[in-house]
């Protein structure tokens, strides 16, 4: 491998898909964490429901595109509903461990045998996608080179896409958090007791928050699974949604461009890591890796920058410190 | 001595001319602690009333009962004529009913200004829907910006109006606590302790900002447990201990109610240890 395949597979990681994936469920836990202070632990399980919601309602009930993404929002919409009102009465640490309890239940079940029929078990879903490539007004014989990696017509079509939800979902992040909508949700962050005082209705905005920050992430699911159209459940573990925070905290919190930032430095790294040390494993410089390691090491070299970024920098790349940080 | 305050004379639980709010056997246990045991009390309208006691007298706690922060055991109180028990707190802020906390919560990773706008209530922008469309709020957020600059002016703090209040000293903070529950022009403000943690400098400016509410038609209710810090600006002194009102009336007599005395210094503080001892 060359310099320059290196430089393309990190290139192609900034801007595939996945990543995008990925930045969403990130742009609504900055909705959830960032702007309101909640502490989800489930952002996995709101995109799960994206992808399970779009599929099902294509495959089984073969809606249209639309119907399908609708569908999809209102899962997510559902599942905050029920995981929101019991819990967000309570402390801010209740909903943690709701949510992180409730996406591990939620992934055991859509793989199970009992729903086997409707979400296909632990072989997940696939080819629910057609009508999304059918919409591609794109030349079917394009090719587009990014260096030495080539992406076809549909590769190129749902990448448009991808970032085209993005740049929506920055637009409805910036109208929100200007709002007096959006002060609200801060206020809460800082002090839910100050603005019941003030006569604000904190149960309902939390809610609100849940709903929306899930919804976005429901969009990113469904992207998410769109580009190998397969939909499993080994998708939505609960590293999924520690990724996500990383993300999260490496672009800053209460921003509107953290998560961009935060998912493209990210999956570029992980990329580039990944080749250096496959390289390195291959020249015989790292004798005690194997190659088939080299995937899982990365994770140990994330988590290591992962703790100097919040040590050295814990706002994150775009974060006003004075603002908002991770101090844990 | 006669008082336009009361109807009759001043003692616990008396009837007041014009009362605002009005609490009738209102308790809270803790366990097996009486933390509030109230029978009646009446707050009078447009007065500056101090609610006042030892340490552990139950004076916050009352107030976050009243305030629908806590749940009582039993009791009922009513606020301008309206049944107020059971209601969230954030009812009976939109009702008129303002606090602050003794621990003060200024939102510090929001600027001063930004704190003050979201004191104001009823705000079309703070809807999900309209919030998306900056026409429908703006000239309200105009408005309520306005009022904002206005009362930091009053308060002093026009200058920090863009600082983060996490910056502010825990006096400002105060002052900004008390200013931004002016937002919402309440019927009665409810401060509990406002003078603790602040400098002597400052406290005369805030006792001033008190009386400044009373000026302006505001009826206002604090916790204080200095008793001389209570005589300069209130018009009525009630003295809660173990729980109980133990005394009331204006503040020259009430200092010097052998209740109040007991409360403060202990019953016995006037028996000579020697005496005791030679009793036993």
């Amino acid at each position: 491998m060359d310099l320059i395949s290196i430089f393309s597979l990190a290139g192609n990681a900034l801007i595939s898909p996945m990543t995008v994936g990925y930045i969403l469920c990130a742009i609504g836990l900055a909705v959830h964490f960032g702007y309101t202070g909640l502490l989800n632990f489930g952002q996995a399980a709101f995109a799960a429901l994206g992808g399970y919601g779009f599929a099902i309602a294509t495959l089984d009930f073969h809606w249209n595109i639309w119907g399908s993404i609708l569908f999809g929002l209102l899962c997510s919409m559902g599942f905050a509903a029920i995981l929101g009102i019991p819990t967000l009465r309570l402390r801010a640490d209740y909903l943690a461990i709701v949510t992180i309890a409730a996406a591990q239940a939620l992934r055991f079940y859509v793989g199970s045998s009992t729903a086997e029929p409707i979400t296909g078990g632990s072989a997940g879903l696939s080819q629910f996608g057609q009508e999304f490539y059918n919409l591609n007004p794109l030349p079917a014989d394009l090719t587009f080179n990014l260096g030495t990696v080539s992406l076809t017509s549909g590769e190129v079509w749902i990448r448009i896409v991808a970032w085209a939800v993005v740049v929506l979902a920055v637009i409805f992040m910036f109208a929100l958090t200007r709002s007096p909508w959006g002060r609200v949700l801060k206020g809460i962050r800082e002090d839910e007791d100050a603005v019941r005082a003030l006569g604000k209705n904190v149960f309902s905005y939390k809610l609100q928050a849940l709903v929306i920050g899930g919804s976005i992430a429901s969009l990113g699911g469904m992207l998410f699974v769109m580009s190998s159209q397969t939909n499993q459940p080994s998708n939505w573990g609960t590293n999924f949604t520690f990724i996500t925070w990383t993300i999260l905290l490496l672009g800053g919190a209460a921003t509107l461009i953290g998560p961009i930032v935060g998912g493209m430095v990210f999956f570029a790294l992980m990329t580039l890591i990944e080749s250096v040390l496959g390289i390195m494993v291959d020249a015989g410089l790292l004798p005690f890796l194997a190659v088939e390691q080299v995937a899982q090491i990365r994770f140990l070299l994330v988590g290591l920058i992962l703790m100097l970024l919040v040590i050295f920098r814990p706002q994150g790349f775009s974060g006003n410190k004075k603002e908002i940080q991770f101090n844990g | 001595m006669a008082n336009e305050i009361a109807i009759g004379a001043a003692a616990p639980g008396c009837k007041k001319v014009d009362p605002i709010l009005i609490a009738d056997g209102v308790v809270r246990q803790f366990g097996g602690l009486t933390a509030v045991n109230v029978e009646h009390v009446e707050i009078p309208r447009g007065k500056i009333t101090a609610l006042i006691g030892p340490n552990g007298a139950g004076k916050t706690t009352f107030f976050n009962l009243l305030t629908g922060f806590d749940k009582p055991n039993s009791g009922t109180w009513t606020f301008d004529g309206k049944d107020l028990a059971g209601v969230a707190p954030f009812k009976v802020a939109r009702r008129g009913m303002i606090r602050t906390f003794q621990l003060t919560k200024s939102l510090n990773a929001m600027t001063v200004i930004e704190n003050m706008r979201l004191g104001a209530q009823k705000q079309r922008g703070e809807n999900f829907f309209n919030s998306l469309f900056k026409f429908i709020w703006k000239g309200e957020e105009d408005r309520i910006t306005q009022t904002a600059d206005d009362l930091l002016k009053r308060f002093k703090l026009d200058a920090k109006r863009e600082d983060y209040a996490g910056s502010l000293s825990g006096g400002q903070r105060k002052l900004l606590e008390m200013a931004r529950a002016l937002m919402s022009k309440p019927t009665l403000i409810m401060l509990d302790e406002p003078m603790a943690g602040v400098n002597p400098a400052l406290t005369q400016s805030l006792l001033e900002h008190i009386k400044g509410l009373k000026a302006g038609g505001t009826t206002v209710l604090f916790v204080e447990h200095d008793m001389h810090m209570v005589r300069h600006i209130s018009d009525w002194v009630i003295v809660m201990a173990e729980g109980r009102v133990v005394a009331e009336g204006e503040p020259g007599v009430v200092m010097k109610d052998q209740a109040v005395i007991d409360a403060y210094l202990g019953a016995h503080h006037d028996t000579d240890l020697g005496t005791m001892k030679k009793g036993k």
